[in-house]
């Protein structure tokens, strides 16, 4: 059975058709990507998935489950987390302030326990912030976890945005062009890192991606929309070689 | 950091021991003004506690009206006891709030603002229509709260000082927890909301029940202060609870400060004290207010709870610029 699997998904805004039928299945602990053009759907199909928008019509089946037009909280409950393609950090907080605010869900203290139980409180968020200093490791950016988060270099901030989302403990990792302004290397060390959280911590990934050597390299297969409709699906090479891709990105 | 506490608890030790010898030292007319100035505390730190998640509610003001309504008609058609009265007032207000909230949650900043004020001048409008409100002449006569043990003892609270004292305490235990919401992780994640509400959102906080949480909490305590301006005033109308009133609410906010507990009560303090010396102006007041807020507005932007960081940065500026010269 697949992780993630989607049914004749469809957007509409008005007239314009953002995301167009879109059939597709995601397999545990495969590293997925998306391409397509500019304006083809990309972050919208991310939306609907990860519960930020609702589908017009279709279905997102999760584990079996049906979790189409579910509250977001809920389907990060259920292992789904996303990150966003514009930088989004509390700025005056530190990198680690920012991890800890991806613990919420994980903080389990009872709505009364948060006024009086402050011993119980205290243990537990010092048990949250080693959690937390882990995964700034993890992701190769402990140096800076006092720094205020609006203050870090870009190619961090990014960074940082992959392991607040991983604070949540997600099977399945939404990441929306994670190396968005970053140099070669940065962008290389940033894919490794990927990797590594599918080998070591078993995650799926699903990533949108403009760095096509990125993409190529990195992912298992590949999937690629244009103006909402998925037009070609397989592995790097399948892809890279069909016509219908080639002529989505440099036109007839 | 643990400095810091240590100063505000010290300080607020001194602020309530000035407020418990005030009646001793003031003559009957500032005791109705500082009745008024607590009650007016309650207000802005509950209005203040709303803001930390981003909404600004206009409807604030009315749901005070709220409690202050159904305080006010449970003392006079059912003689329920004050300690009854109080808590179910805070309550209804609260139930009407999340009447209100039904549309309003669906709406964020601007629309929210101006949502809330509709929404508010809709419930406020429905107490002159409705006849159990009293029309535009409000509900007159509400006497005034007494505590009874029967057989043990009864407390009078219709002399101005017993219930100068009653509010005082009123005022204290309820800004005593709002103070503690305000250090609980629950505040840290009111802020975030206000600030990234999507990052929020997408590590699985329900940034919907969140609000209505701060929203509840707020109106809560807005309609407890309603219940003690009702039994003050001994009369209440649809009037008083203006936008005029919300406007003021929001001019001690922006004047004081919103981005910590302090700052809505410095702003109600300082008006508190200046207010009164501003009586001189007559019915010019409105305009000393507005050139206030302008003042405010250009010269201090985060409020009068920054002056200290402001001043002390500018020290540290005027004698790093005279070391310099010395070299």
């Amino acid at each position: 059975m697949s992780l993630l699997k989607l049914k004749g998904l469809r957007k509409e805004f008005g007239g314009l058709v953002a995301v167009n039928d879109i059939d597709l299945e995601l397999e545990e602990g495969e590293i997925r990507g998306l391409i397509g053009p500019n304006g083809s759907g990309k972050t919208t199909l991310f939306n609907l998935i990860s519960g930020f928008l609702t589908p017009t019509t279709g279905k997102v089946i999760w584990e079996g489950q049906n979790i189409t037009g579910k509250p977001v909280h809920r389907i990060v409950r259920k292992g789904i987390t996303r990150t966003f393609q514009l930088t989004k950090l509390l700025k005056n907080k530190t990198a680690l302030e920012n991890v800890v605010i991806g613990r919420h869900l994980h903080v389990g203290i009872g709505f009364w326990g948060q006024f009086f139980g402050a011993a119980a409180m205290d243990e537990k968020m010092s048990r949250i912030k080693d959690k937390a200093l882990g995964l700034l490791e993890l992701i190769g950016i402990e140096n800076v976890k006092d720094e205020p988060a609006g203050s870090l270099p870009h190619g961090y901030q990014r960074a940082l945005n992959i392991a607040i989302a991983l604070a949540t403990e997600p099977k399945l990792l939404l990441l929306d062009e994670p190396t968005t302004g970053m140099n070669p290397v940065e962008t290389d060390k940033l894919m490794q890192k990927i990797k590594m959280l599918r080998d070591e911590r078993g995650i799926t990934i699903f990533l949108v991606e403009h760095d096509m050597k990125a993409v190529m390299n990195n992912c298992d297969k590949i999937t690629v929309m244009s103006f909402g409709v998925k037009i070609a699906e397989g592995s790097p090479e399948e892809v890279s070689s069909k016509e219908e891709v080639i002529e989505a990105y440099l036109g007839r | 950091m643990g400095n810091n506490i240590t100063r505000i608890i010290l300080g607020l030790a001194a602020l309530i021991t000035l407020l418990v010898l005030l009646p001793f030292i003031f003559s009957r007319y500032y005791l109705d003004l500082s009745i008024v100035f607590l009650i007016n505390l309650i207000l802005a730190v509950s209005f203040r506690l709303i803001s930390t998640t981003g909404d600004f509610s206009l409807a604030h003001v009315p749901l005070m009206g709220m409690g202050a309504y159904t305080g006010a008609l449970l003392t006079k058609n059912f003689s329920l006891p004050f300690f009854v009265t109080l808590p179910l007032a805070g309550l209804i207000a609260t139930l009407v709030g999340l009447v209100m909230l039904y549309p309003l949650i669906r709406m964020k900043e601007f629309a929210f603002f101006i949502g809330s004020y509709a929404i508010g001048e809709a419930l406020r409008l429905s107490w002159i229509r409705l006849s159990i409100f009293g029309g535009h002449r409000g509900i007159s006569n509400i006497s005034s709260p007494t505590i009874s043990i029967p057989g043990l003892f009864t407390a009078d609270f219709s002399e101005v000082v017993p219930y100068y004292f009653l509010t005082l305490a009123v005022t204290i235990v309820s800004l005593l927890c709002m103070y503690l919401l305000d250090r609980s992780r629950i505040t840290e994640i009111f802020k975030a909301i206000h600030d990234e509400p999507e990052l929020v959102k997408s590590v699985g906080v329900n940034t919907t029940g969140y609000r209505i949480l701060a929203f509840e909490v707020g109106t809560f305590f807005a309609g407890i202060s309603g219940v003690l301006l009702a039994h003050h005033m001994g009369h209440i109308d649809p009037h008083q609870f203006e936008l005029t009133t919300g406007l003021y609410l929001l001019i001690w906010i922006v004047v004081g400060g919103y981005a910590t507990f302090l700052g809505p009560i410095i702003g109600v303090t300082f008006f508190a004290v200046f207010g009164e010396w501003m009586r001189v102006f007559g019915a010019w007041m409105p305009l000393v207010y507005g050139c206030i807020l302008v003042v405010a507005l250009l010269f201090l932007p985060d409020g009068l709870e920054s002056l200290p960081r402001r001043l002390s940065y500018l020290f540290n500026k005027i004698r790093d610029s005279h070391r310099t010269i010395r070299v």
